[in-house]
């Protein structure tokens, strides 16, 4: 059974200006154990499909309809209230982008692990807090009795991360959503805390989706890839074949505009133009004003989503 | 024969920068020293583009701040076209602004919301006081289209744009008085992989347009290795190598800028590995022994190629 089952997912909100779809049509499947990457751009839709999925979008404004949306076999699409409260932490559990705003500035990181401990384990106050020490030291913090002792606008960047592992750890969960985890901290703190979500999900058995915009960031921490672009999945397939042989022109296009893969100062080769207004796509396949083999079917008829090999899957008439 | 020295666009020469913080649970003011950037030398030669790299505190962003004098150092020279800037007031720096401009990272708060995006780009002409205001609209116009916005957005204001063009908006603004000096601190941070080449491929092409000398604040070092002809790394506010930007690549020998380098995220998952990573300690025993004049100062270990070292 995959831990995430999502089929046909649409996600939209309404707003003045129109609705903005945010997702159109995304399915998506991660098995027990596996490391998948979402990458996108902003607005691609990448977050909002792991917001989805754990339900943590407001209904309204949000709409979100799809012809499966399970997390650890749960219908999250119909789970009541309580049913929802205990899946997420301990069926599935996220880290977000920035943690200075993720945790709460008025309680310590302490207060607030054990908080979440206590909601889904029942351990007193002493032992929560002997579980959350433990919890810090494995996410390699060194002084954890500090640490938790402290609020979140004491900590760096860097340690307000590991804090925020731990806190999704802590109940121990089949899957780990990582929302860009490193986007906010520098160079050598990014390696360090994507080796130790790494060894991490090696350790717990669990499963990872780490959504991100940089192809860097994939071509270290994961086994499958999904680009996302303007709502849609434009290709999916084991992380060494997207790398090498990329399919989707866009794919393609997003490969080709990594800074620094060649030595030598040197402009790099860029996709011109901009990401569709999610409020008003274009017709056909979202990429082909930007695309450089588009045709005029391209621009009327969005090609499906489907097998190109055995692993891989692409949505463009071209591979068709 | 002896050549002329060519003047270089914006010269540091040992340049520092104290602050003095307020010293936490005492009655008194009593205050602590930070050493924010220590005795800092620094040639950015005419038509180059120079990358200051290293991590959040490192000082980077200080020292670009005063390249500026948006930041007093505490002491040290700053030399702008061959100009000693350091200790001039604002009457006579005003007209030396014209040539050094600045673009920030967070371009949302950089610009005024309340202006349309042509007098945000008009504004430095009208403060030099360049053209009458007609004239001032339609060079900011002409510039904003050179720099990738079509003048239609002119009236626009800067919520209306993405990340992407509203940092094209700050590069116009900062060109339009045609400087000699650009600091750019971070400005692709913010940006996606898509939006950020765009901006890169922007700056290589008015860098050689206009003659321009970048000064490029940056902590991602795959940016500067596309951008760059040379580089500076800072480490605890001094630099500690500094080299052609391919040396650094291939040669690094200071272990910080090596450590720099290995974090960086394969470009390939074949390349995956385990990385070691040092703490500060470790670097400090690792830096490289050779006889220099001082303990801690910059030694050439070839043409061009500067680092710290410790005597043996």
């Amino acid at each position: 059974m995959p831990l995430v089952d999502i089929e046909n997912l649409t996600v939209s909100f309404p707003q003045h200006e129109g609705v903005v779809q945010a997702v159109r049509g995304m399915t998506l499947r991660l098995n027990p154990g596996e490391s998948l990457g979402i990458v996108g751009e902003s607005g691609s839709g990448k977050s909002v499909t792991c917001m989805a999925v754990m339900r943590l979008l407001r209904q309204p404004p949000a709409r979100i309809s799809a012809d499966k949306l399970e997390l650890g076999g749960i219908d999250m699409l119909r789970a009541s209230p309580r049913q929802l409260a205990a899946t997420r932490g301990r069926v599935a559990a996220m880290v977000f982008q920035d943690p200075m705003t993720a945790f709460d500035p008025v309680f310590t990181i302490g207060h607030q692990i054990t908080e979440t401990i206590r909601a889904h384990r029942d351990l007193s106050k002493s032992q929560a807090w002997s579980e959350a020490a433990a919890l810090l030291t494995r996410v390699e913090i060194k002084l954890p009795g500090q640490v938790l002792v402290s609020y979140p606008h004491q900590l760096s960047g860097g340690m307000l991360q590991r804090a925020m592992i731990a806190m999704a750890l802590s109940c121990r969960p089949q899957i780990l959503f990582a929302d860009e985890p490193t986007t906010a901290l520098d160079v050598t703190i990014q390696a360090q805390i994507l080796a130790l979500i790494k060894d991490l999900q090696a350790e717990f058995g669990m499963g990872l989706i780490m959504v991100t915009h940089d192809l860097g960031v994939v071509a270290e921490t994961v086994d499958r890839v999904v680009v996302m672009y303007g709502g849609r999945v434009m290709e999916e397939g084991p992380v060494q074949e997207i790398f090498d042989t990329p399919a989707h022109p866009y794919t393609k296009a997003l490969m080709g505009s990594i800074p620094g893969r060649l030595p030598g100062k040197q402009r790099l080769v860029e996709i011109p133009g901009a990401s569709p207004n999610p409020a008003d796509p274009p017709t056909g396949c979202p990429f082909h004003p930007r695309c450089t083999v588009a045709d005029a079917r391209c621009g009327t008829d969005a090609p499906a989503f489907a097998a190109i090999t055995a692993n891989r899957a692409a949505a463009c008439w071209r591979l068709q | 024969m002896n050549q002329p020295v060519p003047i270089p666009a914006l010269e540091l020469r040992s340049l520092s920068k104290t602050f003095y913080l307020p010293r936490r649970g005492s009655f008194l003011p009593r205050t602590t020293a930070h050493h924010a950037v220590t005795d800092v030398n620094l040639i950015l030669p005419q038509n180059a583009i120079l990358g200051l790299v290293g991590e959040s505190g490192s000082g980077k962003t200080t020292t670009g701040m005063m390249a500026l004098r948006l930041v007093q150092p505490t002491s040290g020279q700053i030399h702008v076209d061959g100009t000693d800037i350091t200790h001039l007031d604002h009457v006579a720096l005003k007209p030396l602004r014209r040539k050094m401009q600045v673009v920030f990272q967070d371009s949302y708060s950089a610009l005024d919301p309340m202006m349309t995006l042509s007098q945000i780009v008009a504004e430095p002409l009208h403060i030099h006081a360049q053209g009458t205001p007609a004239e001032q609209i339609e060079s900011a116009l002409a510039m904003m289209e050179r720099t990738g916005l079509h003048r239609s957005y002119g009236s626009r204001y800067p919520h209306e744009l993405s990340g992407g063009q509203r940092q094209r908006v700050a590069i116009a603004r900062a060109l339009i008085l045609r400087p000699s000096v650009l600091v750019a601190d971070e400005p692709t941070s913010a940006l996606d992989v898509s939006v950020k080449a765009q901006i890169i491929n922007l700056l290589l092409d008015l860098q050689a347009e206009m003659g321009l000398s970048i000064l490029f604040i940056s902590h991602d070092l795959s940016v500067v290795r596309s951008l760059t002809d040379t580089v500076a790394v800072m480490w605890g506010g001094r630099i500690v190598e500094q080299a052609a930007t391919e040396t650094i690549f291939a040669d690094a020998r200071h272990p910080y800028t090596r450590g720099l380098l290995d974090a960086i995220p394969v470009l390939n998952p074949r390349d995956r590995r385990q990385r070691q990573f040092l703490t500060r300690e470790q670097i400090q025993s690792q830096i490289p022994r050779i006889c220099g004049p001082k303990t801690g100062q910059l030694v050439q270990v070839a043409p061009g190629h500067l680092v710290e070292a410790v005597q043996p």
